[in-house]
């Protein structure tokens, strides 16, 4: 099972380093990131893929989620299906 | 892999345009509840709904986690309880109400419709008492909702009904009097009422709906609203187009969530109803859709066009998202529950007589309408009348969802709270309609029902 998560914010040092060690801990392997400046806003896209995680979803979601308020940005992650349900036919 | 840009998007209807899913609804028949002891057919009630939404809540939170996309309903729309009554010897239906209840709040669900009854051609015994019992039934519960139907396209429009409906809604308002009339707030009349309907309060699960069934309604005026302000002073094909295209993506969110709470809970997916339900949330509005397509205000004149022009477009880009479309799927255009038609009548732009002309090119009626609390019970039956008139004849569902709030007056304020939002009392013809409505009998149906 895939997922993305999206981090939306200020660029500042150790985003990636952040995101990653929860992934890593988590044995959530990272498929493919992006990052770009969008309208000022520092955004950052990884699709991960989740079978192998050893927490449950909404305890990996709310870990990331803290990361974000320490670092003063904005982490989600969501299920692929959500985007792929949108913007492919 | 997706573009930035596409899940970006995604994000920002989210996050910043209020996209979600509106409502989970888990419809239940009760047809197999039935006995003629009430004791006996409320406890099969409350036991058959807590057996089948045991696992509703808790599912719809999931989703929510997993998906990213908030869903703000999880609601179950039960067979319509005259229909289950009807059996028992009991002249108060008033504990049917309360065993719903019961069972809504053991599974925690926010709503549930279904103490309902339809009379378009004429009452049963078990009508007859559901009816009467509606005000007590909805001012001593919290979360059930009732609706009557009182008239279809094929058998015309039940006038005793109607004529009946204006003093049970005058009566659920002294009822609930010290808490702004909130009963009626919970009670929907209507004509061409859907079986498989998940918004409420008028959701009840239709007599030809399988056991149970998972209906979803998405929303999203706020997205609509966005899209439109890219395409400011474009001409109406591009204006349709862009709502088509926006309808489409929000329609493919609420089938996603259907078809995955439906694997869940093992359960059929019934219908994705379309719905742009707005609500009291800034940029959630169906009026600033409509403003936005360039009116001062809405109810100024073109408001009709602007309205029709949407909820086709709602319907055309809806229908190619989804495998099964159903419901009312198209605008809802309730005044306490959408801050750009609050701040419409307020400023006087928005009239009862203009929201008249925009349910007939609309998915609804006269929702969520506050009007003085000295407004006769003949003055709103035929307040219903005209609008089931306006059902019948167009071959859609028309809805009454009226508010005679006690001891208000023209420009009085009524707070509902939550989603039913805030009403500006409106004013309503001081001419009267009571040698109309006393009549009684039955409008017949109009010649375009005899399809056959």
């Amino acid at each position: 099972m895939k997922a993305v998560i999206t981090v939306l914010g200020k660029d500042r040092v150790g985003i990636i380093s952040g995101v990653s060690n929860i992934l890593a801990e988590s044995n959530v392997n990272i498929l493919d990131i992006t990052q770009t400046i969008m309208q000022d806003v520092f955004t950052m896209i990884t699709l991960v893929d989740i079978s192998g995680c050893n927490i449950p979803f909404d305890v990996l979601s709310a870990k990331l989620d803290k990361k974000g308020v320490e670092l003063g940005l904005k982490i989600q992650i969501q299920h692929e299906d959500i985007f792929n349900s949108m913007h492919r036919i | 892999m997706l573009g930035t840009f596409e899940i970006l998007e995604t994000i920002d209807m989210i996050q910043k345009e209020n996209l979600d899913i509106r409502t989970i609804t888990m419809g239940i028949s009760l047809r197999d509840c039935c006995h003629s002891d009430i004791n006996i057919s409320c406890n099969k009630i409350y036991d058959k709904i807590t057996r089948y939404a045991e696992k509703l809540v808790i599912t719809g939170e999931n989703i929510e986690k997993e998906y990213g996309i908030p869903i703000i309903n999880k609601r179950i729309s039960v067979t319509p309880i005259a229909l289950i009554a009807e059996s028992c010897e009991s002249e108060d239906y008033t504990r049917f109400a309360k065993a719903m209840d019961r069972a809504a709040e053991t599974v925690g669900v926010n709503f549930i419709g279904g103490f309902s009854a339809l009379v378009q051609k004429g009452y049963t015994k078990g009508d007859k008492k559901l009816i009467a019992s509606i005000p007590e039934a909805l001012s001593t519960t919290k979360m059930v909702c009732s609706s009557v139907n009182v008239a279809s396209t094929k058998a015309g429009i039940n006038m005793d009904a109607v004529a009946e409906m204006g003093g049970v809604i005058k009566k659920c308002a002294d009822l609930t009097a010290d808490n702004g009339a909130l009963a009626c707030a919970k009670l929907v009349v209507f004509a061409n009422a859907v079986e498989d309907n998940p918004f409420m309060a008028g959701a009840f699960h239709g007599i030809g709906e399988p056991e149970c069934v998972i209906n979803v309604g998405v929303s999203g005026p706020g997205v609509v609203k966005c899209a439109l302000e890219k395409v400011k002073g474009a001409d109406f094909g591009t204006v349709a187009e862009t709502i088509k295209k926006t309808a489409f993506k929000i329609t493919r969110m609420g089938e996603l969530v259907a078809r995955e709470a439906s694997r869940r809970l093992e359960v059929p997916f019934g219908i994705v109803d379309l719905s742009l339900a707005p609500t009291p949330a800034i940029g959630d509005s169906v009026a600033y859709i409509l403003e936005e397509m360039g009116l001062e205000k809405c109810g100024a004149h073109g408001t009709t066009a602007a309205l029709a022009l949407l909820n086709d477009a709602v319907k055309k880009g809806g229908v190619m998202a989804s495998s099964s479309v159903g419901g009312l799927s198209g605008a809802f255009i309730p005044v306490s529950e959408d801050a750009g038609m609050i701040s419409a009548v307020k400023c006087g732009a928005l009239s009862l007589e203009k929201l008249e002309a925009m349910t007939c090119v609309c998915s609804v009626g006269l929702d969520m309408i506050v009007v003085p609390g000295d407004t006769s019970a003949d003055t709103i039956s035929a307040i219903i009348a005209d609008e089931a008139a306006i059902g019948v004849v167009n071959t859609k569902t028309t809805a009454v969802r009226i508010i005679p709030a006690p001891g208000k007056k023209i420009g009085d304020i009524v707070e509902f709270g939550g989603l039913l939002g805030s009403g500006p009392v409106m004013k309503v013809s001081s001419f009267g309609s009571s040698e109309f409505i006393k009549r009684g009998g039955r409008i017949p149906a109009p010649l375009h029902s005899l399809k056959n």
